[in-house]
């Protein structure tokens, strides 16, 4: 072959890659677009229906609205907690353990992400229509706490974020090394040693990932939340809220309220960056 | 004195199964492991470490009977292949890695590492992150984390396969001289002739799970007792030309 074909050869390469690059800069462009244009509609429609910034504030400090963004935070915050603590050993597991079923247990585990939000709200009335279910119920009674307030809410958040947070919790022990954990253990490691100077601070980034995922998930649960503790006043999160601000006509509380899930997700982001810079945590 | 001593190892990793190993190491001996590949080399290494279950047999370490115990009580410095340090560390936290486990305090572990780092010229590297060095420098700073545990033997998974030709060298000279040094045992695990020929006083051969002969390289050469060792130490022809009758 020339020395001119072989250039004509890496021109039309080189041609190809610029356009493989351009249409997914294209693609990225566009989506980023689209979340820009989302989050601008609320803003273009307050200010569309002169809705000032005393109003704004007004709105913002109302009862209702800060018992809901009070609530919304506490127990995201709780649900966040109880799905790192089940979430790291159950990822754990499923990554570096072999037993029979593997197969179908990793599926099981996937199950939440697929269903409907609403039906895990379903499958929790269900249950707690069951003998043991009931149970339970007498035993939160005689502790004094109901399944119609923060508890319920929590139940809800959690069945509906802790498959996410498994899933990148699972990926990110897959993606360290286990020669790495033998090497400890031969350098005088337990196995516990091993996992928490080695293992864990290697996946630290997507446990830090998947843990934002599942708060993010958390915070905007809205369907199960509807089917299992109702919208009553002691349990209105933010989504419930806005649905119930919806439901009246008032859509500028509504946005106030959305803008702020918006804002509580983008700081919730800017602080896994801060915690991660420079890498990539998914 | 018998630093390591292995009798009747059976172990099994899947399909495949290492079959009734008995071996022993000297103090301050080079034992080099050879076979092709999937002869189960790896698998005798990580189950002297205590990383793989085994079946039946026996592990001896410094007469100690350490079959049952866990790794970290086999006083093992564990190179395994590909070099893996820790990349979340330092260099030099690598390096204290072992002390600190042990629980020294930061003037201990600079004090304890000093000698090994010296050995092996690592001061200009211990501030430097693990990601930027060289093939031969990452050697050299598993070596001395290995080291640093003051380990009773060494056991090198191909500790040099991964790098170029002219660093393979001078990384087996290195390995040869420190060993001498610290009069360490060691086992090393490699498929190269010319390196084990370099570096050993004894070689081992394995084929397919099992050992097939222990001798002095000159001694495989003139008394060779299964065609497959006269194959990894001469290349093809001349093990074809063993076998025929």
């Amino acid at each position: 072959m020339s020395s001119t074909d072989t250039e004509r050869q890496l021109n039309v390469v080189g041609s190809k890659r610029s356009r493989l690059r351009f249409t997914a800069l294209a693609f990225l462009a566009t989506f980023v677009l689209i979340v820009a244009v989302l989050v601008a509609a609320d803003v273009a429609y307050l200010v569309h229906w002169k809705v000032s910034p005393a109003s704004l504030y007004r709105i913002l400090m109302s009862p209702e609205v800060l018992y809901a963004l009070r609530l919304s935070v506490i127990t995201s915050v709780i649900t966040l907690v109880l799905v790192m603590v089940c979430a790291v050993p159950v990822g754990y597991a499923l990554s570096r353990c072999r037993f029979p079923g593997h197969a179908l247990v990793n599926t099981v585990v996937d199950v939440p992400i697929v269903l409907p939000p609403v039906v895990i709200g379903l499958s929790l009335l269900a249950f707690f229509g069951t003998p043991v279910g009931g149970w339970i119920k007498i035993a939160l009674k005689s502790l004094n706490v109901s399944l119609i307030s923060g508890v319920g809410i929590v139940m809800c958040q959690f069945l509906v974020s802790v498959s996410y947070c498994i899933r990148a919790t699972k990926a990110s022990f897959d993606s360290v090394d286990r020669r790495l954990e033998h090497v400890a253990l031969s350098l005088g490691c337990s196995p516990w040693g091993a996992f928490r100077r080695v293992t864990l601070p290697l996946a630290r980034n997507g446990l830090i990932a998947g843990g934002v995922m599942a708060w993010a998930r958390a915070i905007g649960v809205f369907g199960p939340l509807m089917v299992f503790v109702g919208t009553g006043p002691r349990v209105q999160v933010m989504p419930t809220n806005m649905w119930l601000e919806l439901n009246v006509g008032n859509i500028e509380v509504a946005l106030v309220v959305a803008l702020v899930t918006m804002l509580l997700a983008g700081a919730a982001l800017l602080l896994v960056h801060r915690l991660a810079p420079g890498r990539t945590w998914t | 004195m018998n630093m390591l001593r292995i009798e009747n190892l059976h172990v099994r990793a899947g399909e495949f199964t290492l079959a009734d190993i008995s071996l022993s190491v000297a103090r301050g001996e080079y034992l080099v492991i050879m076979g092709p590949t999937g002869s189960g080399k790896s698998l005798l290494i990580k189950s002297v470490c205590g990383l793989n279950e085994i079946e039946r047999g026996r592990i001896f370490i410094d007469g100690n009977d350490v079959t049952a115990l866990e790794p970290k009580f086999r006083r093992i410095g564990y190179l395994p292949q590909n070099t893996d340090l820790f990349p979340h560390l330092s260099v030099e936290r690598n390096i204290t890695f072992p002390l600190d486990v042990a629980g020294k305090s930061q003037r201990q572990t600079r004090a304890g590492i000093g000698p090994v780092v010296e050995m092996l010229g690592l001061s200009p590297l211990l501030n430097r992150s693990t990601v930027h060095l060289s093939g031969g420098e990452r050697q050299m700073v598993a070596l001395a984390r290995a080291l640093t545990a003051k380990p009773t033997l060494l056991l090198l998974d191909e500790p040099v396969s991964a790098l170029d030709e002219p660093t393979r060298a001078e990384t087996c000279a290195i390995l040869r001289r420190v060993q001498r040094q610290v009069g360490i045992a060691t086992v090393h695990v490699c498929h190269s002739r010319e390196e084990a020929r370099f570096v050993a006083d004894r070689i081992g051969i394995m084929s397919q799970g099992r050992l097939v002969q222990v001798a002095p390289f000159d001694e495989l050469a003139s008394s060779p007792a299964d065609p497959v060792v006269t194959r990894l130490l001469f290349g093809g022809a001349e093990a074809l030309a063993g076998q025929t009758p």
